[in-house]
């Protein structure tokens, strides 16, 4: 029971310490503009990383997608509509989510390491007393960045996702529909909200991978093996969050 | 003020129009403690630093060195007591904002992802003290001149030696310029030759610059080499205080016994017989 009670106390506490830490990093955001060059430079990091296997996994997953539902829709004689089924998936639900946890993995992961290892060794120690704010050298740009990276990266996914889909409707022989009928039922079904949804919910996955993992590697405190501890900690919880909120931005946004 | 606010902090101003003015500051602290998990780690420390001095704190492992100097610029809280540089308290945001408080890490502290240049620069760089890279650039040179260290700038950390680090660490503390200089154990894990060259380069700016600095090393080379003053902390406590021959000609048996341990032959052998 006690160590329940710990557990929730501690909940609580690391939320508490990650909303304060995003408040000051928003605030921090209003200085943006004069840190320009390191948010450029973490926005190419972000971009270059996680971009390769966004474009591979998405390929696959409209494809998967495409052939899953495509084969069942094909045994009633509807597989006709299934450009509008794969596109809508795509754009509300598989393109933010499946990119979010690439980026956590990919990118949240890195920040919570090298973070946290610059605590480890007084790195974040020596900002504070040179006067330089951590939250505005490190926790500012990578927020930004991440919050502005994540929706470019879910459009290429759904881009991506959807040729998946439409390429293994027309290979695939029980599916049989042609790419071009594919797209067409496609964009006759995507509509631009269901777009435009999907990208709000992929910048509030940006705050919470940004927020989460520097303020997981900011915590960190004793040597090697803790920063590897920091690095699953921040990815699980980012994890965790990025599904929750999933629902609650859906509940929101298209309900 | 334009439309994302204010280009400079208060500071970042206040840095750029005295940068090239420094003013030693005195420390004074009174009744400090600070407990970590229950266990007294400083019990009641009284110590004040007048401007310009080098007080060198001697002591063993885990009697309170690096405790005493995380409180002195402000890492840390005391559980009880006060702690004011430049009559300022040492936690309140105002004091780092007026005066340049520079430390030297134990681990150097240096940023493994950023060059030699990048990280003597930091501090002029981000507070905008200087207009353009150039300057920044004369001054980085400067200041890695003055450790010996010429023509290091492009290097990355990972490429350097412990005393070069340490030395770079020196350099990127005086870029700013400071007030008040803190190291803690500047001479640790690195062999007698290389210490002696960082007693050197501590010497050398003691003796260039007058700034006040607080040095804690268990090295007693290093303290007799650069202090106007010693003081050593036992189990969180100042034991003993005084100029380097009055620590020499102390009584006090734990002092006498640290000596004797560290430098054969230096100790007051009246004590240390006392002792045993």
């Amino acid at each position: 029971m006690n160590g329940l009670v710990d557990g929730i106390i501690r909940a609580l506490r690391a939320t508490g310490g990650a909303l304060f830490l995003l408040a000051a990093a928003a605030w921090e955001c209003r200085l943006a503009p004069l840190h320009l060059p390191k948010i450029l430079v973490q926005m190419t990091e972000i971009g270059a990383a996680t971009l390769p296997i966004t474009v591979m996994i998405s390929l696959f997953i409209g494809g998967v997608l495409s052939l899953q539902t495509g084969s069942t829709l094909a045994n009633y004689g509807i597989q006709g509509t299934l450009g509008g089924i794969v596109g809508v998936s795509m754009v509300k639900e598989l393109g933010p989510v499946m990119t979010a946890i690439l980026l956590t993995g990919r990118v949240g992961s890195a920040m919570a390491a090298e973070i946290g290892a610059m605590s480890v060794y007084q790195e974040i120690d020596a900002l504070v007393t040179m006067n330089i704010s951590p939250v505005r050298f490190l926790v500012m740009p990578r927020l930004l960045s991440t919050v502005v990276v994540l929706p470019v990266l879910v459009i290429y996914s759904d881009v991506i996702g959807w040729i998946g889909g439409g390429i293994v409707s027309a290979v695939n022989h029980r599916i049989n529909i042609p790419f071009r009928l594919f797209m067409r039922n496609l964009t006759d079904t995507v509509e631009f909200n269901d777009v435009t949804n999907g990208l709000i919910k992929a910048m509030v996955f940006g705050v919470i991978i940004a927020t989460t993992c520097c303020y997981v590697g900011l915590q960190t405190a004793g040597g090697p093996r803790e920063v590897g501890q920091s690095v699953t900690k921040a990815v699980v919880a980012s994890f965790i969050l990025i599904l929750i909120f999933d629902y609650v931005v859906t509940r929101i946004l298209f309900l | 003020m334009g439309l994302f606010g204010s280009h400079r902090s208060a500071s970042d101003r206040t840095a750029g129009a005295r940068y090239h003015e420094s003013t030693p500051v005195g420390i004074e602290i009174r009744g400090l403690r600070k407990q970590y998990g229950g266990k007294p780690v400083l019990d009641g420390v009284e110590l004040s630093v007048p401007p310009g001095q080098t007080l060198v704190i001697i002591g063993g492992s885990g009697q309170g060195k690096s405790v005493l100097l995380r409180h002195i610029i402000g890492l840390a809280a005391p559980d009880d007591g006060t702690i004011l540089v430049g009559g300022l308290p040492s936690t309140d945001p105002a004091m780092r904002e007026r005066y340049r408080v520079a430390m030297i890490f134990q681990s150097s502290a240096l940023f493994n992802s950023m060059t030699v240049g990048e990280n003597v620069g930091l501090w002029l760089v981000e507070h905008r003290v200087f207009q353009t890279r150039r300057e920044v650039d004369a001054v980085v040179e400067e200041r890695l001149a003055m450790v010996g260290l010429e023509g290091t700038t492009g290097l990355m950390p990972a490429a350097l030696s412990g005393g070069m680090k340490k030395r770079v660490a020196i350099a990127r503390a005086l870029a700013m310029n400071p007030d008040l200089i803190l190291y803690d154990e500047p001479t640790s894990e690195l062999d007698p030759l290389v210490s002696d060259t960082i007693s050197k380069v501590i010497v050398d700016l003691k003796t260039r610059l007058r700034l006040t600095s607080l040095v804690v090393s268990h090295d007693l080379r290093l303290a007799f080499a650069i202090a106007d003053r010693i003081a050593m902390i036992h189990e969180g406590r100042i034991i003993a205080d005084g100029s380097p021959d009055a620590i020499l000609a102390n009584p006090n048996p734990i002092l006498q016994r640290f000596i004797a341990r560290q430098h054969p032959g230096r100790h007051n052998a009246r004590a240390q017989e006392d002792v045993l």
